[in-house]
């Protein structure tokens, strides 16, 4: 007879603790040798983690050359329904033959940086990263400068002037329902209704993913705050929190489609993506205050696959790249420019939501004063 | 006995040595060496953090919650297992109840939280159904997805838990010492007072305590349920790690790790004295 029954969970349980604090201390514990790429040369002696451009291969086809020699590209934290990524990486591996390995697609912005940290001089650690604002702006040391062909076209607001960050896409932020389920959302004022009770969700802790704190930033606006002033929204969320009108789950395709989260509040091509497989899905962007949010590409410096990694970086701001990002219902950073020139898709542009007046994009100011709010005040509000 | 003799014979341990030395032994040096050391420089910054507001009512909410989980996880567990145990050992409904608890005490994280949501949650299956036949709101106002909803599903694991490390205590009491205890003229409740009742007592407080460290770190479970606020250790730990909003907060984890690395050791201490008293006449 065993008489002193063991604890497999609990034992598994504190591994597990442990465990996960030894991943993260890794980098410190057991750090891997180190593969030196900084010397890496392609065949025809271009240093491919130093080339901050086409021409440093010697044109494209000395990119793209070299690229396919090296076989393979690591992306990370790329949801396939997220801005077409899906279709972009097939389009991608599809035209070069590169293999894609898309690792965490439901990662944050955050957990890129920890893999690339943790990986750091593995053949699995990330070659590009696609984050949002405050994560991208807070470690740009771990970027590699790189101008695509078509830098000149991006406009500055949206690029580094070296290259070590460019916005790919942004999108504004939105609130979609099923119409089918709940009746038509006009307002954000209409959330507090009793017609929705149990029934708003926000994409995550505003506190911990960037898209919810844009939804809250959005809230807040139409509620007579700004990108410097956020307790408006965080108030509104504790009066949608008493009216019981607040679904504090995390919103999924799956939730989305099960029912279990009939309103979300969300970035409009997250939404949008939802609409191809629910048709009853509707997107709205409250009119009078938009808020709009660009995500940062950038490629690790210490990339596995270097020129992968930047030729990754030609194809999605090519013409093509751009196409298959408003595609996804996101607004691609050249699109002003292509609209102008003509090569953006009619068809795609005429879907891509229309926000008159002022939009507003929160500094990094701004976003570091209110997510100290948020922090401070969150989860009291709707704890 | 010479010291190469002693270390040959703890020879065929030393495959498990290591794994526990890459398991246990660094990541616990890591994180105690993590929270008090701050780039290179030793600095008491982090433990500081664990005595703000947010990390202090994380600390007692978790305590709350395996409190609480183990308090009715074992009061139930124990009852259950009475039951399991006055059947005969060869009833197949005690086969098929003990082989049922092994699973469910297993049955947690994600696919639990689901099951529960998706009956219970604010758009359940059971919610939609009863608000239509009784027109009352089984969700109320979320109470699933708070410390409240934690509680019960965290109960869901912990009574089959605590059936399962009960139940050979329960069968260590011998027949025997209710027979002599009954031919010295003791009532049936005499001798639960004065025998059985003592004589579990540590084993009940020590699967007690099992449950409450099984509680406090659980953390899946918890994180697909509750996606606002991190109300617990563990929760506040994966915001501290994950979050692309508030930056540079790696550090305080390794602190919040720290603290339950304490809480569970206390715990564990305290379960390995309550066992070595009541293993002294289970064997």
């Amino acid at each position: 007879m065993n008489t002193s029954p063991n604890p497999p969970r609990l034992t598994s349980r504190v591994f597990a603790v442990a465990a996960s604090a030894l991943l993260f201390g890794s980098a410190v514990a057991c750090a891997p040798p180190e593969k030196d790429n900084s010397n890496a040369q392609t065949e025809s002696g271009v240093n491919a983690a130093e080339a901050t451009s086409a021409g440093d291969f010697g044109g494209m086809e000395g990119l793209v050359e070299a690229a396919k020699a090296e076989g393979e590209l690591n992306v990370i934290a790329l949801p396939p329904d997220w801005a077409n990524y899906g279709a972009i990486i097939k389009a991608f591996s599809d035209k070069y033959g590169i293999k894609v390995n898309s690792a965490q697609p439901d990662a944050s912005s955050q957990d890129e940086i920890n893999a690339a940290n943790q990986q750091k001089g593995r053949s699995s650690a990330p070659d590009v990263f696609d984050l949002g604002q405050s994560v991208a702006l807070a470690n740009t040391a771990m970027f590699a400068p790189y101008k695509v062909e078509t830098f000149d076209d991006i406009p500055a607001a949206f690029k580094d002037a070296d290259g070590t960050w460019v916005n790919d896409y942004g999108g504004y932020m939105s609130i979609g329902f099923d119409s089918s389920k709940v009746p038509p959302v006009t307002s954000v004022d209409d959330l507090l209704k009793p017609e929705y009770q149990g029934k708003v969700a926000l994409n995550g802790d505003p506190t911990q993913a960037g898209a919810a704190f844009s939804g809250v930033l959005m809230v807040a606006l139409s509620q007579g705050g700004s990108a410097d002033d956020i307790a408006p929204g965080v108030e509104f969320f504790r009066k949608l929190k008493e009216a019981g009108n607040f679904l504090p789950v995390d919103p999924t395709p799956a939730t989305i489609e099960s029912g279990q989260t009939p309103v979300v509040i969300d970035w409009n091509y997250t939404n949008s993506a939802e609409t191809k497989k629910l048709p009853s899905w509707t997107v709205l962007v409250p009119p009078e205050n938009p808020v709009a949010g660009y995500y940062y590409q950038a490629i690790n410096k210490d990339a596995p696959h270097p020129a992968a990694a930047r030729l990754w970086q030609e194809f999605l701001y090519s013409d093509e790249g751009q196409n298959l990002f408003a595609q996804g219902g996101v607004r691609p950073v050249r699109a002003d420019n292509m609209l102008a020139d003509g090569t953006l898709d009619p068809a795609v542009a005429a879907a891509l939501p229309v926000v008159d007046g002022p939009v507003t994009v929160p500094t990094p100011q701004q976003t570091e004063a209110a997510s100290k709010y948020l922090a401070e005040n969150w989860a009291a509000a709707v704890g | 006995m010479s010291l190469a003799r002693r270390l040959r014979d703890s020879l065929p341990l030393l495959p498990f040595l290591t794994v526990v030395v890459i398991f246990l032994i660094i990541p616990t040096a890591t994180v105690v060496v993590g929270s008090v050391y701050t780039d290179g420089v030793f600095s008491l910054d982090r433990i500081e953090a664990l005595f703000t507001g947010t990390a202090l009512s994380a600390l007692l909410d978790s305590v709350l919650l395996s409190g609480a989980t183990a308090l009715l996880g074992a009061v139930f567990g124990a009852v259950m297992a009475w039951l399991i145990v006055s059947s005969p050992s060869t009833s197949m409904v005690r086969r098929a109840v003990l082989s049922l608890c092994s699973v469910l005490a297993q049955f947690g994280g994600v696919a639990l939280a689901f099951a529960f949501l998706a009956t219970v949650g604010l758009n359940g299956v059971l919610t939609l159904w009863v608000q239509q036949v009784f027109g009352f709101n089984l969700a109320g106002s979320g109470w699933l997805y708070s410390l409240s909803g934690l509680i019960l599903v965290y109960t869901y694991f912990q009574i089959p838990l605590m059936v399962i490390v009960f139940v050979p205590a329960l069968e260590g009491l011998r027949e025997q010492w209710r027979e002599a205890a009954v031919s010295l003229g003791a009532s049936t409740w005499a001798y639960w007072r004065e025998v059985a009742i003592p004589l579990l007592t540590p084993a009940f407080l020590g699967s007690a305590l099992l449950l409450f460290a099984n509680a406090f770190a659980a953390y899946a479970t918890a994180a697909a349920l509750v996606s606002q606020g991190s109300p617990i250790l563990p929760l506040l730990i994966r915001a501290s790690l994950v979050s692309e909003v508030v930056l540079g907060q790696a550090g305080f984890a390794y602190a919040l790790a720290l603290e339950m690395i304490v809480v569970v050791a206390v715990v564990m201490a305290a379960y390995n004295l309550l066992v070595r008293r009541s293993s002294r006449w289970l064997s």
